[in-house]
């Protein structure tokens, strides 16, 4: 074995370099990524330090309505019902982000475990799993969770749980995908022929290497539950004693002719997010793609 | 030697990488004349499918560049030449079969609409005609019931099938130059037989040189006349087929002649350790001054590290570029 | 060889595929991959099977290690039935039959570090505590030539060759008895192949392994194994030690195959006057029902398509599944 130093002496220059390193890498070469990101810190801070120091309480009656922005020393203006609206965007984000994020949550960990099952075992898991599946996508997903909303009352809860039960298809079909390709990789057979368990194979072995278009998956889901989420206020579907930007909006509708920007501040809030995360979630797609990575 | 058919000389291939600048293609000289096969041989990763898309004017360009150096074809440039006029050549002047028969064929077109498509392209012939000749190119590369067959999808037709199909497409408008990369590395052993005497015999009939690319020194054996080894980004040796692998005069082909465990009719009892070829190909990138095969080789001179050797004549019809070849002749 | 120490014994093994219903009713068709095998490997020799693709050689490995569905058959290895074993026992048995699979890319997870790769079947088997584990994992980059500093290096930071080497410590991890090698030189660089080669020689000789080598390359197949059995369609229709088969083959298929094979020692001439097959295999679903090679033997009779030849002992010791094995295929 007289070829062990000449093999490995380049091997050991390099550094144990760790993947995630190289993925901030790639991401950070992606300029619009980095702006995506340096927005969604910004609203990050805006929604949650921004009340630290603008401390107006969002529900209090604080001066006339429909005041204009920059006027009486309302920044954002007040709206129909003469609230403070800079603290009801801040206050607002803050539930519009948390529900966004829970319903995401509830759509992966759902549509992971229906896909990674239905991927991983085939036959007729796979079919009873994937008739499922379609039955909830061919569902009118905005009716469907209306009506959980108006079945089980407009809490923070259901919202969220509606939100979630209506768009986890996607993340189904996707984990299913990706475990029908992955599974049939060598490093699974050897990982079997190492005696290794059906749960550990799911979940240590495929699930790890499915990620990268999950995660990406999950990151517009989030954008998009926001963007339920302000559709299901708009229609007077949501917890009306909290303030969301969805709310505000929905609240504001009937006076859009005469006071526009109380819609329109919400509204480009929500546009900001989701652009925010959309971003994000390009360059993460960038970031875990290894093919990419490797240029 | 009159002119030949196709020339290359001097050719460098540069690509940038992250790495810094890889110099795929370093002073590539090579000639085929017509009815010739040249072989090119080495390891993956010393440039023999860079100088086939180089003559094909294929770089991705960036990162890749043509340099310097020229490419001619009967005394025609290529290098410098417009995308126009070169896809008028590629095609019908220069035809190239490649290693995937699957992923080389639109999976949404019948076989005989795909060699079709090619000769109206190139000799501008009606669609019927272009239809008849697609099924005569088909029964040329001995496909059985070629009219039927021509109707078939790729995926209709096995591996051994398609790359017959890609042949016949390649061959449709009848090049000088067929450039054959790894023609049947994805193929059975029985198939790749049929393959190469196709080759040959289409070659005996229509007079075109072939340049073919393989890791197989049996394959370069059997059906080139000339072979060139490859190393780096170099060409390390070149020749006459016969001469170079019988009378290998660098280290290299030396090497890869000896590190393939060769069939042989009647095995000795004992099994013998395979000569080794230690370490991996060096990186691109950071070649230094001297030989690039100078931290591989077993007979290395203290010149090889500082200096690089250039080709010369070692016997007749017969170039090396190695200083250990060099120093034996002298003596 | 009856005398011997067997470590493998296979008994009439089949694997078909398909042939189940879906819930809607369709019924797919059945592939008879791997129909009636049958063959023992003594212990601490290597057993190779070569074969074209669809000859169902990967499918026995395969079957062996238990990762496919086995349809009908025995595997013996020592005196555990393989074959009988589900759930847990399977799993505990597992430690005594590993595998070095083809491709070194595809075959380690890449988001595992290179230490972790090697010691997951002892983590996965309970086998030691974590710092005789870790001592292990130590020795056994040693023994496959790397170095235990490149324990915490991830896959796609080794070259193809050294990949190679981690599958092959992986699999020698748990000492087992059997190692079964899926054409684990296929995919790497001839001067690689040569390393890897000799590698599993050299732990062979000091471990005492035996293995089952799965290869579509008869030159590799002659250089490393000892018994040799050639595979057409799911079946073996030759088997004989290695200098018996190579010197004197006696299946029309075997004759063929060797022919095929392009050597360095061959030229253009030599190539001209071979045997050639025609044709490609029939698929492995509609099999006729006497010899399976019948449609594409040089030499078949009537006989031959009305029933299928099994495979018999010849005085010199091989089996061969033909009826006309005495004849001699250039007449």
């Amino acid at each position: 074995m007289s070829d062990i130093n000449t093999q490995t002496k380049d091997i050991i220059d390099i550094q144990a370099t760790s993947s995630l390193r190289e993925m901030t890498t790639m991401f950070f070469r992606n300029y619009a990524a980095v702006a995506g990101l340096i927005l969604l810190i910004t609203i990050l801070l805006f929604v949650f330090v921004g009340p630290l120091v603008h401390t107006t309480d969002p529900f209090e009656m604080v001066w006339a309505p429909f005041t204009m922005p920059m006027q009486e020393g309302f920044i954002l203006g007040t709206d129909y019902l003469g609230r403070d609206i800079l603290s009801a965007m801040m206050a607002g984000g803050q539930v519009s982000l948390a529900i966004g994020l829970a319903a995401a949550l509830v759509s992966i960990i759902i549509g992971v475990s229906v896909g990674a099952f239905a991927g991983y075992y085939g036959g007729l898991v796979e079919e009873l799993l994937m008739r499922f599946t379609e039955f909830f996508q061919v569902l009118p997903t905005l009716l469907f969770s209306m009506v959980i909303v108006a079945l089980f009352g407009a809490s923070l809860l259901t919202v969220t749980l509606a939100i979630g039960v209506v768009s986890w298809t996607a993340v189904a079909r996707v984990t299913r995908s990706e475990f029908l390709r992955i599974r049939e990789m060598e490093y699974v057979a050897a990982a079997r022929s190492g005696s290794a368990r059906d749960l550990y194979l799911i979940f240590k072995v495929i699930l790890p290497n499915a990620l990268p278009p999950i995660v990406v998956q999950a990151n517009l889901m989030v954008g998009s539950a926001i963007l339920f989420e302000a559709a299901l206020s708009f229609l007077g579907l949501s917890d009306p004693n909290v303030m969301s930007w969805g709310q505000v909006i929905g609240s504001n509708r009937p006076y859009i002719l005469d006071a526009g920007f109380a819609v329109a501040i919400p509204g480009f809030a929500i546009f900001l997010t989701v652009l925010a995360i959309s971003l994000v979630g390009d360059g993460l797609n960038d970031a875990l793609n290894p093919k990419l990575r490797q240029r | 030697m009159s002119d030949p058919l196709l020339a290359v000389s001097d050719l460098v291939v540069d690509f940038k990488t992250r790495a810094g600048n890889a110099r795929v293609l370093d002073h590539i000289s090579l000639s085929v004349n017509e009815g010739e096969i040249l072989g090119i041989v080495g390891e993956s990763g010393c440039g023999k499918s860079m100088t086939a898309l180089s003559i094909m004017g294929l770089i991705p360009d960036p990162p890749g560049k043509i340099t310097s150096g020229s490419i001619k074809l009967s005394g025609q440039e290529l290098v410098g030449m417009g995308v126009d006029d070169l896809c008028k050549i590629r095609g019908k002047d220069i035809g190239m079969i490649f290693q995937e028969p699957m992923t080389s064929l639109n999976p949404v077109f019948t076989v005989g609409e795909q060699i079709a498509e090619s000769v109206r392209l190139h000799e501008g012939a009606s669609a019927k005609a272009a239809h008849a000749r697609a099924v005569d190119m088909l029964e040329a590369v001995e496909i059985p019931e070629a009219a039927t067959r021509a109707h078939a999808y790729p995926y209709q037709l096995s591996g051994g099938m398609r790359q017959r199909v890609m042949i016949a497409m390649a061959l449709a408008c009848r090049p000088r130059v067929l450039i054959a990369d790894e023609p049947t590395t994805a193929l059975d052993t029985t198939v790749q037989a049929q393959i190469f005497d196709l080759l040959q015999n289409l070659q005996d009939e229509m007079g075109t040189a072939i340049i073919m690319i393989t890791h197989d020194m049996g394959a370069i054996a059997e059906l080139a006349d000339n072979v060139a080894v490859m190393y780096a980004g170099s060409i390390v040796e070149m020749g006459k087929v016969d001469n170079v692998l019988s009378h290998p005069d660098h280290t290299y082909t030396k090497g890869l002649i000896a590190c393939v465990p060769h069939l042989s009719t009647s095995p000795g009892p004992v099994r013998e350790r395979l000569m080794e070829i230690e370490g991996v190909v060096p990186a691109l990138t950071d070649l230094g001054k001297g030989c690039a095969f100078a931290p591989r080789c077993n007979a290395v001179l203290p010149r090889c590290s500082s200096d690089k050797p250039e080709l010369i004549a070692t016997q007749e019809n017969h170039l090396a570029a190695c200083w250990a070849a060099e120093a034996e002749m002298a003596e | 060889m009856s005398d011997r120490d067997i470590a493998l014994t296979v008994k009439n093994l089949k694997v078909h595929f398909g042939g189940k219903k879906s819930i809607f009713g369709r019924k797919s068709n059945t592939v008879h991959a791997v129909d009636g095998v049958c063959f023992e490997v003594p212990a601490g020799t290597t057993f190779g099977i070569v074969g074209e693709s669809g000859s169902g050689k990967s499918t026995t490995a395969l079957a062996i290690m238990r990762l496919v569905h086995i349809t009908h058959g025995e595997v013996t290895l020592r005196d555990t039935v393989l074959s009988a074993l589900e759930g847990e026992t399977l799993r505990d048995a597992r430690s005594r039959f590993q595998i070095v699979f083809q491709d070194p890319y595809s075959s380690l997870n890449p988001r595992m570090r290179a230490g972790a790769l090697v010691r997951e079947p002892l983590d996965l088997m309970n086998i030691g505590t974590p710092q005789e584990r870790e001592a292990k994992v130590a020795e056994l980059f040693r023994q496959v030539g790397l170095r235990p500093e490149q324990r915490v290096l991830f896959p796609h930071q080794f070259s193809g060759g050294q990949r190679q080497r981690l599958g092959l410590a992986r699999a020698l991890s748990t000492r087992p008895e059997l190692v079964v090698c899926d054409e684990p030189v296929s995919a790497l660089d001839v001067a690689i192949q040569a390393q890897i080669l000799n590698l599993m020689g050299d732990l062979q000789k000091k471990l005492g392994l035996t293995y089952l080598f799965i290869s579509h390359d008869l030159g590799v197949v002659q250089h490393i194994c000892d018994t040799v059995a050639v595979m057409y369609l799911g079946q073996i229709v030759e088997v004989a030690d290695r200098v018996s088969l190579f010197t004197n083959p006696r299946h029309p298929y075997t004759k063929a195959l060797l022919g095929a094979v392009p050597s360095v020692y061959g030229n253009k001439r030599d190539r001209r006057n071979r045997v050639r097959l025609q044709g490609d295999p029939p698929s492995p679903i509609n099999l006729p029902k006497g010899c399976r090679f019948a449609s594409r033997c040089p030499v078949a009779e009537q006989q031959c398509k009305e029933a299928p030849p099994m495979l018999e002992t010849h005085s010199d010791g091989h089996k061969v599944a033909c009826f006309l094995s005495d004849r001699d295929l250039s007449q």
